[in-house]
């Protein structure tokens, strides 16, 4: 899994730093790191150009993996130098800032834009894979996920805008269920597309209730 | 209230129905126009939903128009806008104007509008709707729960659903035409057709149920209108025949010819009864109908 990230608009970021000063920049040696949003070359690079504009940086890092509970490891062996901060900027993604901000008190201000939850397809470029609708029908649909690759979130299609295998929303992307229909007619299982989808329960995936991972 | 084209339909009388589109506002006149000059030349009158996503006055108010001039409305609900809970209430809400002719569409994406920044709901897509449709007609919602009231006002629906036969590939598009039969659609009407002998096929096929299909005919207004569509609108192929038809026509004389042409599809669907009616879209130029059918010479007719 990736998360995809985007550098968000120096402008944006300058905005949002605009009533902190002195202030800490925490990296993510994961995902931000591939995507060059929040590697070392990223951080030291902010780190620069916030020094150009005025701000004070106490210090940096770049955590191996931010999202991961052990940041707060980290964070406490650099007690020092986030106390002299004012706010963090991080530059991991939507996950590695809420783990990070359950470490401190200080904002936490996000300088990526997460984009995405994607799978490496083809070498190289990512494609968004999986939206945690909690209810997996990968087997049905000859593991194209259209709750992802379906604008619509259809689940009995295609819709009749599909051209020629390819998308309404954009003519260079594929048909989600043209796709699945293709691949389930090469692994001779047709029979699945014939089954009529009810309304989906989209309850798994809109309440935000944390919940304990059996045997953890 | 006598729902005339379910009637016909059932009866197996060749019907006429066409297309109205609200305004973007609330001035009614250009719309409430065009409904008094087609109500009484089809035997029913769609009202489009949000169509190519523009946000637009809603297709019940459209409906309520239709009724009140003493037609039959065909209500279009696309699943783009609302959750399920919504799709019900105004389900509901239609039942109680006497409106029992639903057309459920899945929607063109948000994007393609004039709202692209909007959350896109598809909560349901159209074989969804139909089921839900079929719910309430039995008394209960699409969650399980039994409608209030005496059976006598439970909704009746009478669920419609598009097919695309020219769509390529065509295969996935007959298999999601076979779950809408399923779930319970009774009438299609059909994306643009302009080749008959593709849209033979299609009937060959489709004939095996007992559902009832109009073609769909939109008029094209001129030789770029027909070369648009070829590469732009998913599942419409015009022929070159008819390209070149319009073309040999000149400009002066394209529209005319485009009327003649839509006309003549028409007629032919009629004489060798190639579907069970037909279904004029003529979008933006919905004053082109009382002529296109006065060429086929075939109309429709109003309830009261």
């Amino acid at each position: 899994m990736r998360s995809i990230t985007k550098s968000k608009d120096h402008e944006e970021i300058l905005e949002s730093l605009n009533e902190f000063h002195k202030l800490y920049l925490i990296g993510c040696g994961t995902c931000a790191t591939m995507c060059r949003t929040g590697g070392v070359e990223e951080v030291v690079d902010m780190s620069t150009l916030l020094k150009q504009k005025g701000k004070e940086i106490v210090g940096w890092t770049v955590i191996p993996t931010a999202c991961d509970v052990l940041s707060h490891e980290i964070m406490k062996e650099e007690k020092v130098k986030l106390s002299q901060a004012e706010a963090i900027l991080e530059m991991s993604c939507g996950f590695g800032n809420q783990q990070i901000a359950r470490g401190t008190s200080l904002p936490v201000l996000p300088a990526n834009d997460t984009v995405s939850m994607s799978i490496e397809y083809p070498e190289g470029t990512y494609t968004s894979a999986c939206m945690q609708c909690g209810e997996c029908l990968l087997g049905a649909t000859a593991s194209v996920c259209p709750m992802v690759i379906c604008p619509k979130t259809m689940c009995n299609g295609p819709c009749g805008g599909t051209d020629n295998g390819m998308c309404e929303v954009d003519k260079n992307k594929d048909c989600a269920w043209t796709l699945i229909y293709n691949k389930l007619k090469d692994q001779d299982r047709l029979d699945e597309l014939k089954k009529y989808q009810p309304p989906k329960n989209y309850q798994h995936a809109l309440k935000p209730v944390p919940f304990l991972l059996h045997g953890l | 209230m006598i729902n005339l084209f379910r009637q016909k339909l059932e009866d197996g009388e060749f019907v006429v129905t066409a297309e109205v589109g609200p305004p973007k506002g609330a001035d009614l006149r250009k719309m409430r126009e065009h409904i008094e000059m087609l109500v009484d030349m089809v035997d029913a009158l769609n009202v489009t939903d949000n169509q190519s996503s523009v946000m637009r006055y809603p297709s019940i108010g459209g409906c309520l128009d239709i009724i009140k001039a003493g037609g039959t409305p065909i209500l279009q609900m696309t699943c783009r806008d609302r959750n399920r809970m919504a799709l019900e209430s105004d389900l509901l809400f239609a039942a109680s104007l006497g409106i029992q002719n639903v057309l459920a569409l899945t929607g063109d994406a948000v994007t393609v509008g004039d709202h692209p920044q909007a959350k896109p709901v598809f909560d349901l897509d159209s074989t969804q709707l139909i089921d839900v449709m079929n719910h309430l007609s039995q008394g209960v919602d699409i969650s399980g729960n039994k409608l209030g009231g005496e059976k006598s006002y439970y909704p009746d629906f009478y669920p419609g659903a598009i097919v695309t036969p020219e769509a390529l590939p065509l295969e996935p598009q007959l298999m999601k035409f076979d779950k809408k039969v399923n779930i319970g659609a009774k009438f299609f009407q059909t994306q643009a057709i302009y080749d008959l002998d593709t849209f033979r096929n299609f009937m060959d096929y489709a004939r095996q149920f007992d559902v009832r299909i109009l073609a769909g005919i939109v008029l094209l207004t001129s030789t770029g209108m027909a070369k648009y569509m070829n590469r732009n609108v998913p599942g419409i192929v015009v022929p070159q025949g008819l390209i070149d038809e319009l073309y040999s026509a000149g400009k002066e004389r394209e529209f005319e010819v485009g009327v003649a042409i839509a006309g003549r599809m028409i007629r032919t669907i009629w004489e060798e009864k190639l579907a069970d009616g037909v279904h004029i879209m003529a979008i933006g130029r919905e004053s082109a109908i009382p002529s296109i059918l006065k060429a086929a010479g075939v109309k429709g007719q109003k309830v009261s």
